[in-house]
């Protein structure tokens, strides 16, 4: 029994090994000198994972007695989270080396969030959440203050930990309730005390605590405080690195409590989701009009996407499950490649994150210029670029589900919230004369602007097959 | 009266009265060390429910490490403890209030231990059949058998702790002295002292 338990966790057992490993050969080596190989190397192991993760089809198993499941859905997520976070790690890694902060233990940290963002999309129980939960945030923690000559970065990090704090607190408190009222921590469980009849008074307030701890770690309104500051005190490529991986982790293990464990109390929960869906969707879209910090800017934007997914789920369907993934999917992209033109901004070597510094940009670097022009355009949802299909999926399966009104507010938001992504591209294009900017790319940070950007076109076509895996993986979680 | 229920009296009286001390000794290192003696009571009383575990547990943690913590916290800072004791008539009203809650609620738990719906299932349930498995066995088997993947992540947790106690505070000064034992080891005595000898009046 054991053996086919370690089968299932294998992939989480070897990045974390990887991770050890490398921690221990680092220290008694080069320390630092060896960080950009331990980059390398990080990214490798975690892009071979993903890759064995992707071509492995073994259906769906279950290990240690229920608590950590391996399907689909969970495939589909760790593919996203391991190509991403090792697409962030490469196109950052020139500029965490420029700003001295490339430290052996940043790639080591990466990989056991990474592991931590695993064991998320898979829990098969309250406390094995839980574990994945703290593992991924604690290493998000480290990193956000690693610049910790900078009292933005931080400040960054304490804030980001005390509010992680409360949000552990009241997802636990969650988790006790739940566990009190259906007398097991077992997903499997709770979802066969739920259907008997209707769903208890204390199941209930246990769901409610559980949605808005996670809602938290996805920065959903209103508990999105932390997101602007965070962002912008974290050095840049830890910023991308936040707002991609952990984000779509935190939807993956909010879908999987709602399905496995609540599966029988969709229309309790739908309306939580709802709400802060529409909230996230306009403050998303009406704070950041104000902001002068691109980082600031990406923090808002990053609200506003979480609703639209927000709003996938809320549907409660297969299909709005699946347009979440896509939604997701989609989302990574486009922020690797916008933070890695974000990361690579600088002034006489100093990083500058003023929106109004890229004016007149498309003069100095045209390409690079229309590179972003279609990242923001596919941000704001223009067609053709994927970004719109993106919401289109979410929208309709908002539709589809009879919530209409959510649709409608969505469209409404998304109109709101395209002004400030057009804006950017106004100053780029239009913009009066000023310092202007500098953006010296590594070749992988190119290749992440320039190929995303790409992506955003071609991906019009059938968006590169990754409908077909979203369904599967919808169809897999939902059952 | 059988001998468990005489070491049950006898533990009992010991808890009751090391209690009071605790509380009403001047001393405040007396008053650690009554404290002391009221864990080693309760130990005992673990052991007579045959939750032997539980009892090497308090033993060690609180004996062992807790009560030594506070009688180094008292013996190393100069609280006064006169005037802190002088707010007792203030305080009284409150403490008794709280004491009435806590005995409530133990009533409570009691009331449902004793005569809820399935009370008797689960006063049976509470541990294994000790003919069949040790509790502390059983204990083992839950927490490195059943839940080994959480256990085994909780140590991921506390790598990443101690990673990022030392990444956020470490740093390496230059300019300090640094211990170096092999220099030191071979450190040749002959060497490592020149005499001079300087004539009066002339200096170096």
């Amino acid at each position: 029994m054991i053996n086919a338990d370690i089968q299932t966790v294998m992939p989480e057992l070897v990045l974390a090994v990887f991770a050890m490993l490398a921690l221990l050969g680092a220290v008694y080596t080069g320390k630092d000198k060896v960080a950009r190989l331990l980059v390398w190397a990080t990214a490798a192991v975690m892009l071979a994972l993903a890759l064995w993760i992707g071509t492995n089809d073994a259906g769906a198993n279950s290990a240690f007695a229920g608590s950590f499941t391996d399907d689909a859905f969970s495939r589909f997520a760790k593919v996203a989270i391991l190509i991403s976070g090792a697409a962030v790690m490469l196109a950052g890694r020139a500029t965490m080396e420029r700003r001295g902060l490339l430290r052996f233990e940043y790639p080591v940290l990466i990989a056991l969030a990474s592991v931590g963002m695993m064991v998320m999309v898979s829990a098969g129980d309250l406390m094995v959440l839980y574990m994945g939960l703290e593992l991924q945030s604690l290493s998000l923690y480290v990193i956000a203050a690693l610049n910790r000559d900078s009292t933005k970065s931080s400040e960054a990090g304490l804030k980001y930990f005390v509010l992680g704090a409360l949000s552990s607190g009241l997802l636990l408190y969650g988790a006790s309730l739940s566990y009190g009222y259906a007398g097991t921590t077992l997903f499997s469980g709770i979802i066969t005390s739920v259907n008997d009849g209707h769903v208890g008074m204390g199941l209930l307030i246990g769901l409610a605590f559980v949605v808005a701890g996670l809602a938290f770690k996805v920065s959903a309104v209103p508990f999105h405080m932390w997101t602007p500051d965070v962002y912008e005190g974290s050095p840049t490529p830890i910023t991308a690195f936040f707002a991609t991986a952990p984000k779509l982790a935190a939807m993956g293990l909010l879908a999987r409590v709602l399905f496995d464990a609540f599966g029988g109390a969709i229309a309790d929960w739908q309306q939580i989701l709802g709400l802060l869906a529409v909230l996230s969707m306009f403050l998303g879209a009406v704070a950041a009009i104000g902001q002068k910090n691109i980082k600031r800017l990406m923090a808002y934007s990053s609200i506003a996407h979480m609703g639209f997914a927000l709003l996938g789920l809320a549907a409660g369907t297969v299909f709005g499950v699946q347009s979440m993934l896509v939604y997701m999917a989609i989302y990574l992209t486009m922020n690797v490649g916008t933070f890695a033109f974000i990361m690579s901004m600088e002034r006489d070597g100093k990083p500058i994150t003023d929106i109004s510094s890229l004016n007149l940009y498309a003069r100095t670097e045209p390409l690079k210029a229309l590179a972003m022009l279609v990242l923001l355009f596919s941000l704001a949802g223009v067609p053709p670029m994927v970004g719109f299909f993106g919401k289109f999926y979410v929208l309709k399966a908002a539709v589809e589900a009879g919530l209409t009104w959510l649709a409608v507010a969505g469209v409404i938001a998304s109109v709101i919230g395209a002004f400030y992504y057009l804006r950017i591209v106004y100053f780029m294009y239009f913009g009066e004369e000023n310092d202007g900017v500098e953006t010296n790319m590594s070749p992988a940070a190119w290749v992440a602007l320039v190929g995303s950007a790409a992506i955003m076109i071609l991906g019009v076509v059938n968006l590169l097959g990754i409908e077909g895996a979203a369904a599967t993986a919808a169809a897999a979680l939902v059952n | 009266m059988s001998v468990a229920d005489f070491a049950f009296y006898a533990f009992g009286f010991i808890i009751l009265v090391s209690g009071l001390m605790t509380v009403a000794s001047k001393n405040p290192v007396h008053s650690v060390l009554w404290l002391i003696a009221t864990f080693l009571g309760a130990t005992g009383l673990f052991v007579l429910l045959g939750a032997e575990f539980l009892a090497m547990l308090l033993m060690i943690v609180y004996v062992g490490a807790v009560a030594v913590l506070f009688l180094f916290v008292v013996m190393m800072l100069d609280v006064d403890f006169a005037t802190l004791k002088g707010g007792l008539a203030e305080y009284l009203p409150i403490g008794l209030l709280i004491g009435v809650i806590l005995l409530m609620e133990l009533g409570m738990i009691f009331g449902v231990w004793q005569f809820a719906d399935g009370a008797e299932a689960a006063r049976a349930a509470i541990t294994p059949n000790i003919g069949e498995i040790h509790n502390t066995a059983a204990l083992g088997q839950i927490i490195f058998d059943d839940y080994i993947l959480i256990f085994q992540l909780s140590g991921l947790i506390l790598l990443v702790a101690m990673i990022g106690a030392i990444v956020l505070t470490m740093r390496h000064r230059p300019n300090i002295k640094r211990q170096n034992v092999v220099a030191q080891m071979h450190r040749d005595p002959a060497k490592a002292m020149e005499l001079k000898d300087i004539k009066p009046g002339q200096g170096l």
